[in-house]
């Protein structure tokens, strides 16, 4: 068999596509993230608390950013998505510069969410 | 499934290194993937220096450059030299395209690697076995198919309905677009491909044919078509500049059309 991706030089078309079915695996680990909160809301004030210590521990923090960056990309790339299934920029050109918007997207929003987050003092 | 390491037997060694002959102007490296199945070793990559001066300014006057000077072994299909055949489809710099259309110049990097279209048996060096692919290309039934009575003339098309088929019957078939697809790639026995998605497209939208119920019928499956995600590589290697993955979308679109 011939090689294929050891020698496949990327499209970014190609990287936001994997980059979609990565982050919607992870956001369906994160749901995960979301039952631990529940369980531990229901468990108590202190296993609530415990579990709030761990979300806000740098690995936590560090998650949590992945998540939002996660949520906002796979977001802005299924809005994309539903522009391609109206049979709309599909051409090389604008498919390259709408997976560069969603990028952009992506970064202005998580920034504005945790800009958010900081300050009405979630952080 | 997705198998994203290569079976044992197809992973490639480091092969021999051709040095440049002396006296040699400016050369440039090409590393070129090699496998004879008759010595029932792995593939591997010989390197070549070659004196771009004595060629000329495509990858396929290289290549030509390589066997007829310097390694008469070495294997290729080769036809027209001018992008409409087809033959000489094969992965240059990491990109699938016609080496006698692209030039070396073009090729980013030090060194250019060759080697078969991605992800297909390998007859040998950069020979891929396209008989999965030509199936797949029949399997769309790619003629006119019409239950009317035969004109005395020529079947007539208006111009706008003829219009419809361009940046579609310009396909040659190099198959560059379907070997650049990962979802081809992890599913080559069942989801069609773009180039023979392409072409059912092709007559889907003819206003000619009178089967175009039975074709989108055909292509109704989780498999044949819908395996395509939009990674866009088709378009993005074309060298004929189409647009299988627009080709695609306009097909399911008309498979929800005909439901709601």
């Amino acid at each position: 068999m011939s090689p294929h991706l050891s020698i496949w030089r990327w499209h970014l078309t190609m990287a936001t596509s994997i980059l979609h079915r990565v982050t919607g695996v992870g956001l369906y680990l994160g749901g995960l993230i979301v039952a631990a909160w529940a369980v531990s809301l229901a468990s108590g004030p202190e296993a609530y608390a415990g579990f709030k210590a761990l979300l806000g521990s740098p690995l936590g923090l560090l998650v949590m950013l992945g998540m939002t960056l996660s949520a906002f990309y796979h977001l802005g790339n299924g809005v994309r998505h539903l522009v391609w299934d109206l049979g709309h920029g599909l051409d090389v050109k604008t498919a390259t510069a709408s997976g560069i918007t969603v990028f952009a997207f992506t970064i202005v929003a998580t920034a504005a969410a945790w800009g958010v987050a900081y300050m009405v003092g979630a952080l | 499934m997705a198998e994203f390491r290569l079976p044992k037997n197809s992973r490639i060694t480091n092969g021999k290194h051709w040095p440049a002959q002396p006296g040699s102007g400016k050369t440039r490296t090409f590393r070129i993937y090699r496998y004879d199945p008759d010595s029932g070793e792995n593939p591997r990559w010989d390197s070549y220096e070659v004196d771009t001066s004595q060629c000329g300014p495509m990858v396929l006057d290289v290549l030509i450059h390589i066997k007829n000077t310097i390694d008469p072994t070495l294997t290729f299909r080769r036809s027209c030299r001018e992008g409409i055949c087809g033959s000489c489809a094969m992965n240059i710099a990491g990109r699938n395209t016609l080496a006698c259309t692209h030039g070396h110049a073009e090729c980013p990097g030090d060194k250019v690697a060759i080697s078969p279209l991605p992800h297909m048996p390998v007859v040998k060096d950069l020979v891929p076995d396209l008989t999965l692919f030509y199936a797949q290309y029949a399997s769309v039934e790619p003629w006119l198919q019409t239950e009317t009575p035969e004109p005395q003339k020529e079947w007539r098309q208006d111009p706008k309905d003829r219009e419809k088929l361009d940046g579609l019957y310009e396909c040659i078939l190099c198959a560059c677009c379907s070997t650049s697809c990962p979802s081809y790639w992890w599913n080559p026995e069942k989801y069609l491909g773009p180039a023979a998605l392409l072409h059912a497209y092709r007559w889907i939208i003819d206003s000619r044919d009178e089967a175009t119920g039975h074709r989108l019928d055909e292509l109704e499956d989780p498999f044949k078509l819908y395996r395509c995600h939009t990674i866009m590589n088709c378009a993005q290697v074309c060298p004929k500049g189409l647009n299988p993955a627009k080709a695609i979308a306009e097909v399911k679109k008309m498979l929800v059309d005909r439901v709601v």
